[in-house]
């Protein structure tokens, strides 16, 4: 089996139905504190998956097992399966450069270097082996378009990303994960450190994202899940450790929640 | 209970005895400090020309300049800062970055330099006299002296260097990591350039220390005031220079005055470049 390899993987080998990423039985341990247990859930291509549930209940963790963030955490402890098609996400020794090249991640803090807003871009393309000036140049220049900054920073690539706004340095962050051509992307509460005006504003961005990336999104705010999302998994905590407690298509969820913690979460009672 | 009573008692605002306190004991040490700098400024300028620098010292000292000392000075913390730095950095960069996944271990070595930190600078000069002198054969030489000093600042410069780690917000590392960058290209581009004051300041502190030394000099580079042929030469340092001749040369207190008066502008000059290379460093990372 080819499961180190992902340079010969196609995204339209699947019927459009299937999970992309499948978590199954999953569970994550910090020492021997649980963040979650027995997650199953399928993270499905070209969809936006909204992850919602109260503080604490492994929402970030979860996110952090699909690009093996979890890595840097020396005493997290992975178990159970996570699977991207025949590829086993889980195996020691994956390829995470690989990985992480295209499964992209945006957090709630906005993190651009404290470098130029060009070298920002840059630096990751010529990590990845994109060293010619032309390449470089058009990738930038399509990821910061893609995000509606280019408009705004074209005349001032060499100045720090440091001076940009809150809301800019977000994009700037989704345009540093776009110029690598990533196929997933994970956002962890990526509006909610950003005024109004700034949040509507990346949440279009997602909104535009449909059908072209797969997304997977952690956010807090209701509304916004219900606006973006297709599908919608709900994380709870129960006894101190995450469990999903029903998740599904993002109307059902809102409407005809199975769950009676669900329906009182989703109408305000409850989290 | 008994703040209360005190208080229904007295009348009128009380005085803030600790912040009277404090203030006076600021005061004074400000006071002490500026008296030694007026004294040594008040003395120490008449001696201080171009001639003093460049000329050797004659009649142990009395006379002459301090050519051979500066020059010594110089090499003893150039040996001392060319071991201590990539040493320092390294260090701090694997305890700061690389050894996350062993606490336990990484408070065990941070335990053990500051202990180093506090000993007294004597006993390194007899470890320098036994390990670098007797046991490398080093004999008294300025790279003795410099590798003694070496070992003297390395707990400073680790320490402060690995505070200037500690202090990069764990943003970058995350978004890096989730890049898929390397740790390397991240070390270089992004964590190192961070960290930069805290290094500048961890250098500066070291380089306070070694120059103001004598205690671990003596045993160890020797107090031979001759002009250095090479780092294999004995070779007096300054510090060394002001204490001999204002403790054992009858007549020698304007020359110490002088090279004292010298040591103090050296330092101004080191601190001053330090921090416009911090400066510079942090104005450079942004603009390119
Ligand atoms: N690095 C870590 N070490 C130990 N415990 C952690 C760590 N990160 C998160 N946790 C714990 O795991 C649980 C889930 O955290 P998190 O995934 O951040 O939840 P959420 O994103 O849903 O708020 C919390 O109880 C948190 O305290
Ligand atoms: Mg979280």
């Amino acid at each position: 089996m080819t499961a180190l390899d992902f340079s010969t993987h196609q995204k339209t080998d699947r019927p459009a139905t299937a999970a992309l990423i499948q978590a199954h039985d999953l569970s994550l341990r910090y020492g021997n504190k649980t963040a979650f247990a027995a997650v199953d859930l399928g993270i499905r291509a070209g969809e936006i998956t909204a992850i919602v549930g109260p503080s604490g209940c492994g929402k970030s963790s979860f996110l952090m097992c699909l690009n093996r963030l979890t890595d840097l955490v020396p005493e997290a402890e992975v178990t159970g399966q996570l699977r991207w098609g025949d590829w086993d996400l889980l195996h020691p020794k994956l390829d995470t450069t690989c990985l992480r090249r295209r499964v992209g991640m945006i957090l709630q803090k906005p993190n651009p270097f404290p470098l130029s807003i060009w070298k920002n871009l840059t630096f990751p393309l010529a990590e990845h082996g994109i060293k010619r000036k032309a390449d470089q140049q058009q990738r930038i220049e399509q990821a910061l378009q893609e995000v509606g900054l280019w408009d705004e920073v074209k005349d001032r690539l060499k100045d720090s990303a440091l001076q940009l706004s809150g809301g800019q340095q977000q994009r700037l962050c989704l345009a540093r994960a776009l110029v690598l051509q990533p196929e997933v992307l994970l956002m962890d509460e990526p509006c909610s450190a950003l005024d109004p005006i700034s949040s509507r504003r990346v949440e279009e961005l997602v909104q535009e994202m449909r059908g072209r990336y797969t997304v997977a999104i952690v956010t807090h705010n209701l509304a916004q899940a219900k606006r973006l999302a297709d599908r919608t998994a709900v994380f709870w905590n129960e006894a101190g450790t995450g469990h999903v407690i029903e998740a599904g298509p993002t109307q059902q969820i809102f409407d005809q929640p199975h769950h009676p913690l669900t329906r009182d979460y989703v109408s305000g009672i409850q989290g | 209970m008994q703040t209360s009573s005190s208080n229904s008692t007295s009348n009128g605002p009380r005085p803030d005895w600790p912040a009277i306190a404090i203030w006076t004991i600021a005061t004074l040490i400000t006071a002490t400090f500026c008296c030694i700098l007026l004294d040594i400024l008040w003395h120490g300028l008449g001696q201080l020309s171009w001639e003093f620098l460049t000329t050797a010292p004659a009649n142990a000292g009395r006379d002459g300049g301090i050519n051979s000392i500066l020059v010594s000075t110089g090499l003893i913390l150039l040996v001392c800062l060319s071991v201590a730095i990539p040493l320092g950095v390294g260090t701090a960069i694997f305890l700061a970055e690389f050894a996350r996944g062993n606490p336990r271990f990484s408070r065990w070595v941070r335990r053990s330099l500051d202990i180093l930190a506090g000993v007294p600078s004597i006993v390194f000069g007899l470890f320098g006299y036994a390990f670098f002198v007797q046991r490398l054969g080093l004999g008294f030489s300025i790279l003795s002296g410099g590798l003694t000093l070496a070992c003297m600042v390395l707990p400073i410069l680790i320490r402060a260097a690995e505070e200037g780690f500690r202090a990069v917000p764990d943003g970058y590392r995350l978004g890096a990591a989730s890049l898929g960058l390397s740790r390397w290209g991240t070390l270089r581009q992004v964590l190192l350039p961070s960290a930069m004051p805290g290094l500048v300041v961890g250098l500066v502190l070291g380089i306070g220390r070694a120059m103001a030394e004598t205690a671990a000099l003596i045993f160890t580079s020797g107090y031979v005031d001759r002009m250095p042929g090479s780092v294999w030469d004995s070779g007096r340092s300054l510090s060394i220079h002001i204490f001999d001749l204002s403790m054992n040369v009858p007549g020698g207190e304007q020359q110490a005055y002088g090279s004292a008066l010298v040591l103090i502008l050296l330092l101004i000059v080191i601190n001053s470049f330090a921090s416009w290379i911090a400066q510079r460093y942090r104005l450079g990372q942004q603009g390119r």
